[in-house]
């Protein structure tokens, strides 16, 4: 028999330290694949469910009067990371909102301009064009409706379960559902939306062309 | 395949409404519908809206970016039509059409002709009012097309309306537009009785509780550029409610713009007086736009004394360059009510001043702004209008036709201090004469209710609901010279001949076997054609000698030419004359032959005239 030639079939006969190393290793990457098949189980699905969640919400823009809370991202171990999908906004309806305004409201000549060589009645008297122009704009595309419909200094209850989005919360936070508080602002949300359609090739970043007369 | 949609489409002279309601909703009040119209807002921009602005602008070359004017039907529409037109137009006024449809009705003209906008310089391609209208019928059709594939605007059951005071070459053209567009199965409305089907429709039935036998409905429709009047009598047929129209107005284009424009000269009048500075044209436009703004607070907001006007500068500087000024409420009760809606006496007529002979070309609009002597001339020229309906007694001294209810539309009236002025000042009238108040017939839609009446008729024309009887509101004449011996130094004598009656039936034919004519084959002939809005008993082959100048209206001349087929050029034909209301709504004269009943169609045409001038 060639010494070289490796048996299969032979079982080890000494229990010594490279053997005993081998089979810790071959446990440990057992372990490691069953975890990994766990964790690529686990995350499909859930995925699966953001994605459902995602196509169950309406197709609407809420814009909600928001408190602004700067929060510091604390370090936290967490069990499994869990990808998180952000929503990236169209630069274009952004440019068309704008382009409205200018349009309506002449948007961007009124906060592009400096105000301070200006008398507050003239000021007073640019600003009724831009007020105007920007209620045009805003009624003739976006449907806009308070959040809440009670009334503004009113006591309002929220159920456990509330729409986190919808409803902010301040001040005392303690205790549990339902809370009972003052309601500040009712909140907007809009209810449908309709921008212009662009033509292909129109250029979004024009938000107003530069006019000749001849 | 019968047609799924009943649509109607209100052709405005400023805007155009489409509306619909499906056939298959076997329902008691099928859902009218509104369709929205996408339609270019900026270059590259496409937005829907219920109404389609009734502009046309012919861009130079150079102006618009390749692909700017792509519709989601189309990569580049032949004719820019909507708010992008009218956009485009303020700032430059010299390539916009507007006001079409108001020079189809424009006697003396050849509308087919390209003569729009006529302001322009020498090297823009004009287009003929003709073209314009077809324009717009075309992006509505497209735009239907584009929603419904599956049923095609051209197979669906449509009701196109005209002002009541349309006459028939205009109702022809526009017939002629649709038919160019394959919309050849449109029949015509008149616009107030398309009002008063959009209020019977919006009644939900409820109208018959709201008018009853001997009622004489006063219809008055301001829209944009035209005040049209009607009337209508509310009679009985074997227990019915059954609606007649008796009476239509005059073509007056005078209607919301004159208003604007009115305050802004007010204004411009003002801020020249402050500043001295003559107000430049766009500085106009932009002061029109802000006056109707302010008109509309100073309506709605009753407690207001004033609104501020204000217009920016074009350059990118806005708090410098702004004009200040304000329109008080008196200055808009003064101008508006005061100066459109004056108190008048029922027996004013309308102050016409002799046009002078030198007249740039252009449309003949109204000389008097006073809407209510309009309407007081129109009541008292239509006294006679109800005489033959025994349920509808007027009293015996009565000086003007008594409306027993008043039905307002068109965006003016939708400020109530003109239509509560109006309704102020026809009671006036008729407390004048000791008659009851007339009562105003409420819930309409004032802007959208002529296209949804249009489309609630044609399921009316279904034998679904009530339906407004009338015919032709008006009867029409051909001028012939009088068997008189010459007078040297004066024109023959003119005799009218009645070639279709006052209210002559859709579907109903007319014939003048015993007036004989002879036409020379190949040679244009021409007639003198008259209207009369208020001789109602004069019947087919009546002769008038004689007539007053408010009877007879003179139109636009007719038209016959034999063409050579079949004849020898020179040879003379003995013809009879014979006029049809088609179904569609318009009037056709025809010359027959009396050898062998061949027809020639005889056209509204006023191309030679045209001609002759140039």
């Amino acid at each position: 028999m060639n010494p070289l030639a490796i048996d299969l079939n032979l079982q080890p006969t000494t229990l010594d330290l490279w053997h005993v190393s081998l089979a810790g290793a071959v446990m440990v990457l057992f372990l490691l694949l069953i975890i990994t098949l766990l964790i690529l189980l686990f995350s499909s699905r859930s995925h699966k469910k953001q994605l459902a969640a995602a196509a169950a919400l309406p197709p609407e823009i809420k814009i909600v009067e928001k408190v602004v809370e700067v929060e510091v991202e604390k370090a936290v171990q967490l069990p499994a990371p869990e990808p998180v999908i952000l929503r990236e906004a169209t630069p274009d309806a952004a440019l068309q909102v704008l382009s409205l305004l200018q349009k309506e409201a002449r948007f961007i000549d009124f906060i592009k301009e400096d105000m301070s060589a200006y008398s507050d009645t003239d000021i007073g008297a640019a600003a009724r064009i831009v007020h105007q122009g920007c209620r045009k704009a805003v009624a003739e595309h976006f449907t806009l409706a308070p959040v809440s419909q009670d009334q503004e200094g009113s006591r309002i209850t929220l159920p456990a379960g509330f729409d986190a989005y919808a409803y902010r919360l301040t001040g005392n936070i303690t205790g549990s559902a339902p809370y009972s508080g003052t309601l500040v602002h009712k909140g907007w949300q809009v209810t449908a939306l309709h921008l212009p359609k662009l033509t292909e090739g129109h250029n979004p970043n024009i938000i107003a062309a530069a006019e000749v007369e001849l | 395949m019968s047609a799924r949609y009943s649509v109607g489409i209100d052709l405005g002279t400023t805007h155009s409404v489409l509306s619909y309601l499906d056939l298959q909703d076997t329902s008691d009040q099928p859902a009218l519908t509104v369709l929205p119209i996408p339609q270019l807002t900026t270059p590259g921009a496409i937005e829907d809206s219920p109404q389609l602005a009734s502009f046309l602008y012919l861009p130079h070359g150079a102006e618009l970016a390749e692909g700017a004017t792509a519709l989601p039907w189309t990569a580049k529409a032949d004719h820019l039509v909507g708010e992008i037109a009218r956009n485009l137009g303020s700032k430059t006024p010299i390539r916009l059409v507007a006001s079409a449809k108001s020079w189809l009705c424009h006697a003396g003209i050849d509308c087919k002709q390209a003569s729009l906008p006529s302001e322009a310089p020498e090297d823009i391609v004009r287009i003929s009012p003709f073209a314009a209208t077809q324009a717009y019928l075309q992006h509505l059709t497209d735009a239907w097309n584009y929603k419904f594939p599956e049923h095609h605007l051209q197979a669906q059951d449509l009701v196109i309306t005209v002002p009541a005071s349309f006459d028939p070459a205009a109702r022809e053209l526009t017939v002629e537009a649709a038919r160019a567009v394959g919309l050849g199965q449109a029949v015509l409305l008149e616009e107030p009785q398309a009002a008063l089907y959009s209020w019977i429709e919006n009644s939900e039935g409820d109208w018959r509780n709201h008018v009853s036998v001997g009622d004489v409905l006063l219809v008055v429709d301001i829209g944009g550029g035209t005040t049209d009047l009607s009337l209508i009598a509310v009679t009985q047929d074997q227990g019915n409610l059954q609606l007649t129209r008796v009476a239509v107005g005059d073509h007056i284009l005078l209607g919301g713009d004159n208003m604007d424009l009115a305050l802004a000269y007010t204004i411009k009048a003002k801020l020249e007086a402050d500043g001295g500075k003559r107000l430049e044209s766009w500085q106009l436009q932009a002061l029109t736009h802000a006056c109707r703004a302010a008109k509309e607070k100073l309506f709605n907001q009753a407690e207001l004394d004033s609104a501020p006007i204000v217009i920016a500068s074009r350059g990118s500087s806005l708090v410098g360059g702004t004009l200040r000024s304000e329109l008080l409420r008196e200055e808009l009760t003064k101008v508006l009510v005061e100066g459109f809606l004056p108190v008048a006496a029922v027996s004013d007529k309308p102050i016409s001043r002799p046009r002078s002979g030198l007249r740039s070309v252009g449309l003949p609009y109204a000389q008097d702004a006073a809407i209510t002597r309009h309407l007081a001339a129109f009541l008292s020229k239509q006294l006679n209008a109800v005489l033959e309906f025994k349920d509808i007694n007027l009293p015996e001294h009565a000086g003007f036709l008594h409306p027993t209810g008043v039905l307002f539309n068109g965006g003016v009236l939708k400020a109530s201090a003109l239509s509560q002025r109006l309704l102020d000042i026809i009671n006036q009238w008729l407390a004048a004469e000791n008659a009851p108040p007339a009562r105003l017939l409420q819930g309409a839609d004032l802007d959208l209710a002529v296209a949804r009446g249009a489309a609630y008729y044609g399921q009316v024309r279904q034998g679904k609901g009530v339906r407004i009887k009338g015919g032709t509101a008006a009867a029409y004449y051909v001028g012939v010279e009088s068997a008189m011996p010459a007078v040297p130094g004066l024109p023959p004598e003119i005799e009218a001949l009645c070639v279709a009656p006052f209210g002559m039936e859709e579907g109903s034919e007319q014939t003048l076997p015993n007036e004989g004519l002879g036409l020379i084959v190949g040679d244009a002939v021409r007639f003198r054609f008259f209207a009369s809005k208020t001789r109602r008993d004069d019947k087919v082959g009546d002769r008038l000698e004689s007539w007053s100048d408010d009877e007879l209206e003179e139109l636009d001349e007719l038209e016959i030419t034999l063409p050579g087929d079949g004849q020898h050029i020179g040879e003379v034909v003995p013809v009879y004359l014979s006029s049809a209301i088609s179904e569609v709504g318009t009037l056709e004269l025809k010359a027959v032959s009396q050898r062998n009943q061949q027809e020639w169609k005889i056209e509204f045409e006023v191309r030679e005239r045209e001609h002759a001038i140039s």
